[in-house]
């Protein structure tokens, strides 16, 4: 049984209703056919409603869904040929990242991202997606790979955040994320960064110096998480609902700010519902940015990086 | 005459017999071979179609050169170099040079490693392939010099460099020479890389010591064989320094993965076609244009 939203109840109750009166038509010999046509027009009408007005709060909460898909999901549906790569050649495989090569078109690409568990068991292995420094480190190895060979790089951001622990401390968690900073921003191959669920803070980010920044419709990207903020500014973690609306963390308000590059269309009720449609979506908004980029020359593409960082931030002077 | 003389257990054998290999193994050579793992006996016949692998445990047995040869790359498509390259004693050690000789007798090799070029699934790659059945695959300044000319090949080619390693380190006979041999490959392979060309490491049971610390660990992909034995320092003299018991699967491929030191472990089996595909991977990288 997949988990329902609250903001869906009433498409979902909607929905039983047709069904049993569409099985009520079939057993019995009443005909209702005229009331499941209107039944099932409103329907459509009403799953517009909902899903085109969809609150911060509602895409949080999508971003969060148990079933939204994961990079391996997209990495499967993208590309062959992959290959896993694993460890940091420093301390250990961490795998809250994924990464490695694969063909994507028939063009070999590298291609990371975080990755969290389906079920409990792979949470625990994956750590819920919240990687430790030897992910970063992981990742970075395989970016100066991509580098090396001439690959474009592609990495798929969900993340509630870099893991907040002793070990990861130990391990230099900070210069980690630090160092994919300033690392990403050399690299002489195209970066594509894709925001598929949640993009936690700075955890995120040491996957984000890219050329291109995309954002799936019902992702989040932001400097904590709307419990954290609530928690920080008003005291109270139960006020999230409201902290994701004032911190402007959807991608259509991203888009907004000029921090992102493309809103990824989602099938309706979230990527979840429709897998292999979404990752068709991803494919094209992809392809339009490899060719874009493929036709800067590698210090342009550093140029690009630059000063696509250097322009963000308000103030007044 | 005591009682006890009676008894012919405890009469004094007049001669020893030392049992032969043949007889350890309980059946004549070359019809078993008995997996040093399992202890099950296995066909020879059947274990060499299955890879040298034992279809009991899976236990992945010593390969010579020859037989990765025939095993990983297209039929007849290999050939050898510098097969003329001689060992000599630099440091006039005792009895280095006769076992040399008989050890090139016996593996057909003139040293530890086989180098020379070949095609992989139709690409053409620069190899070297570590024998351990020579002076464990130690590495003297013929191995060294052999890997180095093979990694030439391959940058003078602009192919791809894979190597096996099988080594249970420098050769202590050449000494310091040993070390150097060290330097010498990491030099070839450096240019290599700034070639922006492949090298790939499949490091296979066992790869320790010198070899493990030089051009084992450094290949753009490290791959290794299930259960393969890897590491630095042996066991045994970690265990004195430290004076503690180490773990079940230490310096295994497994723990070397969990420990961020490996990309994958492949099974023999797979080795071929995996590795093929990296090698594809990287081939086709002069497409920029999307």
């Amino acid at each position: 049984m997949v988990k329902v939203l609250p903001f869906e109840e009433p498409i979902i109750q909607l929905k039983t209703k047709i069904e049993e009166l569409k099985e009520y038509t079939a057993n019995a010999d009443v005909d209702m056919s005229v009331e499941i046509v209107n039944l099932e027009a409103r329907l459509e009408k009403l799953e517009q409603e909902v899903y085109e007005n969809m609150e911060p709060w509602d895409r949080v909460q999508v971003a969060r869904h148990p079933s939204r898909p994961t990079t391996r999901d997209y990495i499967q549906l993208l590309c062959t040929d992959f290959i896993e790569l694993h460890g940091d050649r420093l301390y250990g495989d961490d795998a809250a990242i994924i990464g490695g090569i694969a063909l994507f078109e028939g063009k070999p690409i590298t291609i990371i991202g975080h990755q969290r568990g389906l079920d409990t068991k792979e949470n625990i292995k994956r750590n819920f997606g919240m990687p430790h420094p030897e992910g970063y480190r992981k990742a970075l190895r395989l970016m100066k790979q991509a580098e090396k060979f001439n690959r474009p790089i592609i990495c798929m951001i969900d993340t509630k955040g870099a893991y907040p622990g002793k070990a990861a401390e130990e391990r230099g968690q900070s210069e980690a994320i630090a160092r994919n900073l300033v690392e990403m921003a050399g690299l002489k191959v195209p970066v594509i960064s894709v925001v598929i669920g949640e993009g936690g803070s700075g955890g995120a980010l040491a996957l984000g110096v890219a050329n291109h920044i995309h954002m799936l419709e019902n992702s989040t990207y932001s400097v904590i998480s709307p419990e954290g903020a609530a928690s920080i500014l008003w005291k109270d973690a139960a006020l999230a609902k409201e902290a994701a609306e004032a911190m402007k963390i959807t991608a259509p308000d991203l888009k907004k700010m000029g921090i992102i590059d493309t809103v990824i269309t989602e099938v309706h009720g979230g990527a979840h519902k429709n897998i292999e449609a979404q990752a068709m979506y991803m494919k094209e908004t992809l392809l339009t940015s490899l060719k874009e980029l493929s036709e800067l020359t590698p210090d342009e593409l550093v140029e690009n990086r630059y000063s696509k960082f250097k322009n963000i931030g308000e103030f007044n002077e | 005459m005591s009682i006890r003389d009676i008894f012919r257990k405890n009469q004094k054998k007049k001669y020893a017999t030392i049992p032969t290999e043949k007889a350890k193994n309980d059946v004549p050579e070359g019809i078993m071979v008995k997996c040093p793992e399992c202890r099950k006996n296995v066909f020879t016949k059947d274990l060499m179609k299955n890879f040298k692998v034992c279809p009991t445990c899976d236990h992945h047995m010593k390969m010579t050169a020859w037989e990765r040869v025939d095993t990983f790359l297209d039929e007849d498509s290999f050939e050898s170099m510098d097969d003329h390259l001689e060992t000599v004693n630099p440091l006039n050690f005792p009895s280095y040079t006769e076992k040399i000789k008989a050890d090139s007798q016996k593996s057909g090799l003139n040293e530890a490693v086989l180098t020379g070029l070949g095609k992989l699934d139709g690409q053409q790659v620069a190899l070297a392939i570590m024998d351990s059945h020579f002076r464990m695959g130690s590495m003297g300044s013929v191995v060294g010099e052999k890997i180095t000319r093979a990694v030439e090949k391959a940058t003078e080619l602009g192919i791809p460099f894979i190597i096996f390693t099988a080594s249970g380190g420098a050769r202590m006979q050449e000494g310091v020479l040993s070390l150097m041999q060290m330097a010498k490959t990491s030099v070839a392979l450096r240019r290599h890389s700034d070639h922006g060309l492949l090298y790939i490491s499949i490091l296979t049971h066992p790869t320790t010591g010198g070899v493990s610390a030089s051009f084992a660990s450094v290949g753009d992909i490290n791959i290794a064989e299930p259960k393969a034995l890897i590491g630095f320092a042996g066991r045994r003299v970690i265990e004195q320094t430290v004076r503690e018991k180490l773990p079940e699967d230490f310096q295994t491929a497994e723990f070397l993965l969990n420990h961020g030191q490996l990309d994958a472990i492949i099974h023999r089996k797979e080795m071929r076609e995996k590795v093929a595909s990296i090698v594809h991977l990287h081939t086709t990288k002069e497409v920029t244009k999307w």
